[in-house]
């Protein structure tokens, strides 16, 4: 077989391999390395793009404190924290009990699950911009179906109590069809004969669902709430076209606030230490998540 | 690493590729050791009850018919007149209109009724339309480019994309590429990058070399960024054709170029189709690069939208027609790609 496979003529297997791959290994070093070492070092400087003819000074680490000094970038942080906690944690549970409800396979499951993807494969921003309407005091159905239900709310984008909510409230009927349908691979990946001999064992439903269900989706659940939690960190199209930040700065997200910075104040160097900051944060979180896509491969 | 690259071609050859494993055996001996003592009473052994079927699809439906009722109603104030769109309460229903459409498709100027009176009677629907506003065609409105930029681009990109991506995961599917695992690793890593953070660099990059605001600019850019997901997915779709059928075809006399293009490609097909969808919907929906490199000429629709303005504000009937026109096309392709969703935005790590 090995002399077979050697013995053919045109380019070598070694060249052809470096061909192939070169194109996409030049255009992301000239694309993502090339431009995030480019950030590193304009991190350590007082550059503004604004002011291209300008002397550039090395300012060393002083980006970086201010940075972590800075106790407005606190409160967005802080604003960040509270949209991933609160949305994931609600798409998290939302997609599991419509994962386990789909999993019952009843008549049309399928047609209904395609429904249900529907919201996420739509353009954040133009999502963003039409829940603004949606959210309209006036003539915004949300307020109309809200007080429907006996609820009260005047100004959902308006009031910094609420606001925070309306992003949370958007992101999770966009993402959790994202979250049901990882969670629904997981659940048909469980062989059926663990619940054979679950019901073998004559265990009950509860039990069955906490030895059996859950610690064989476990897998499944971490791979979500990772994809999710950075897709979340990174969070701006949405945000930027349905508050702006606002009101204030009460739902302005790490990159809501990096956008200001870079290029509405033009302090680039500064906004390029911050990057750098978001980049170690992700790349960390990406790194466990390639992990658990390898494991979740396995099975 | 000096190995001979042709040697370990034949290592994993015969490699099975299906993901899916069956529990028949096990279940089996299960079976024979303990006889089942409660499953008469059902039709299979994990079928779910009746009831809690009905339980589940009710629930299921009602969650779908609440989640979907944003974009029924995009659709609906697409088709209604401003006046319509902002009335309070708001209108469940309302007499249809085009004047969304019409007003997003043109420019219009306002004029007084007795200029009104003296023009030379309207030629079409849509003029008619513009004329009981009060107001008269001054000519097509910007949106047109800017769909058309985004039909340019998100095609562009998509094409580049796949072709590299077929290339780049045909090698590291078939050939010991030295350190792929890292390679693999760092090409996902871009992806997981915040724009916005990119976005610094790349607009002083293209500043320099003047692609700021160009078809080009953004068709390389969203190129790169879909390169991740295209080869991701492709390795693995690249995987599950056996390597028999190449190895075959060489024996026959064909380079391995060639039984690449001739075996492996048609092979391949549905794998490309679907990775070419994938990057079509992300081209077509990126909002953060469009809207800090672009500015006129390469703008594309996400950027545009929601700056449709009217007299007096936002106009609504407007903005929800070039909406609609913005998403249909990817709830067709949604709808295409249902069975391959999953596999898509796990990089292809589940396949089913």
């Amino acid at each position: 077989m090995n002399a077979v496979l050697t013995r053919h003529q045109g380019l070598s297997d070694r060249t052809l391999a470096w061909l192939f791959v070169a194109p996409t290994i030049i255009l992301l070093l000239a694309f993502n390395i090339f431009p995030l070492l480019w950030t590193i070092y304009l991190s350590f400087t007082n550059y503004r793009a604004n002011k291209p003819n300008a002397d550039v000074l090395w300012t060393g680490i002083a980006n970086y404190q201010r940075v972590l000094g800075d106790e407005a970038i606190w409160d967005n942080m802080r604003a960040t924290a509270h949209f991933l906690v609160c949305s994931i944690t609600l798409q998290l549970l939302l997609g599991f009990a419509l994962a386990l409800l789909l999993n019952r396979k009843f008549r049309s499951h399928s047609f209904w699950s395609t429904a249900i993807l529907l919201p996420m494969m739509l353009a954040p921003a133009v999502v963003g911009t039409f829940w603004k309407y949606f959210f309209e005091p006036q003539y915004g159905i949300f307020n109309q179906i809200v007080n429907f239900f006996g609820g009260h709310v005047s100004t959902m984008l308006g009031d910094t109590q609420l606001a925070p909510w309306a992003i949370i409230i958007v992101d999770t009927w966009m993402w959790t069809p994202y979250v049901m349908l990882l969670l629904l691979a997981g659940l048909r990946s469980i062989p059926p004969y663990l619940y054979e001999a679950a019901e073998i064992d004559r265990a009950s439903a509860w039990t069955t669902f906490w030895r059996v269900t859950l610690p064989m989706v476990m897998p499944f659940i971490i791979l979500a709430l990772l994809f999710r939690t950075i897709e979340n960190f990174k969070m701006f199209d949405l945000v930027d076209n349905l508050t702006n930040g606002g009101p204030g700065s009460v739902t302005e997200l790490a990159s809501i606030h990096l956008k200001r910075e870079a290029f509405e104040k033009w302090r680039t160097g500064y906004a390029s230490a911050f990057a750098i900051i978001l980049f170690v944060s992700i790349y960390g979180l990406s790194l466990v998540a390639v992990r658990f896509l390898e494991r979740v491969k396995q099975r | 690493m000096n190995t001979i690259v042709a040697n370990t071609l034949t290592v994993e050859a015969a490699a099975p590729t299906s993901a899916v494993q069956t529990a028949t055996p096990v279940a089996a001996v299960v079976e024979a050791a303990v006889p089942p003592p409660r499953m008469i009473e059902r039709a299979g052994p994990l079928e779910p009850s009746v009831r809690s079927k009905w339980f589940a699809g009710l629930v299921v439906i009602g969650y779908a018919v609440i989640s979907l009722i944003p974009l029924v109603w995009i659709v609906m104030t697409s088709l209604r007149t401003p006046e319509d769109a902002i009335a309070y309460p708001p209108k469940v229903f309302a007499q249809p209109s085009l004047i969304g459409y019409v007003n997003l498709f043109t420019t219009r100027s306002r004029v007084g009724a007795d200029e009104l009176a003296a023009l030379p009677p309207a030629t079409s629907w849509y003029e008619q339309l513009v004329r009981e506003q009060q107001m008269i065609l001054a000519g097509p409105s910007r949106f047109q480019d800017r769909y058309l930029n985004s039909l340019l681009i998100g095609f562009g990109s998509t094409l580049l994309s796949v072709v590299l991506g077929t290339l780049a995961a045909y090698a590291f599917s078939r050939f010991r590429v030295p350190g792929k695992s890292d390679l693999l690793f760092f090409i996902l890593s871009t992806r997981m990058m915040p724009p916005i953070a990119i976005a610094i660099p790349i607009y002083l990059m293209f500043r320099n070399v003047g692609l700021n605001d160009t078809h080009v600019g953004l068709i390389l850019l969203y190129t790169v960024v879909n390169l991740s997901l295209s080869v991701w997915l492709l390795q693995g779709f690249m995987d599950e054709i056996p390597r028999e059928y190449e190895e075959a075809a060489m024996v026959d006399g064909y380079t391995r170029f060639q039984a690449f293009i001739k075996v492996v490609l048609p092979q391949a097909a549905t794998g490309i189709a679907t990775t070419a969808i994938f990057c079509l919907i992300f081209a077509w929906n990126e909002y953060a690069f469009a809207l800090l490199l672009t500015s006129g000429t390469a703008q594309t629709s996400p950027p545009f939208i929601p700056t449709i303005i009217g007299e007096g504000g936002l106009d609504w009937p407007a903005m929800a027609a070039g909406t609609t026109l913005f998403l249909l096309p990817v709830l067709f392709f949604t709808i295409l790609l249902r069975k391959h969703l999953l596999r898509g935005i796990t990089f292809g790590a589940i396949r089913k």
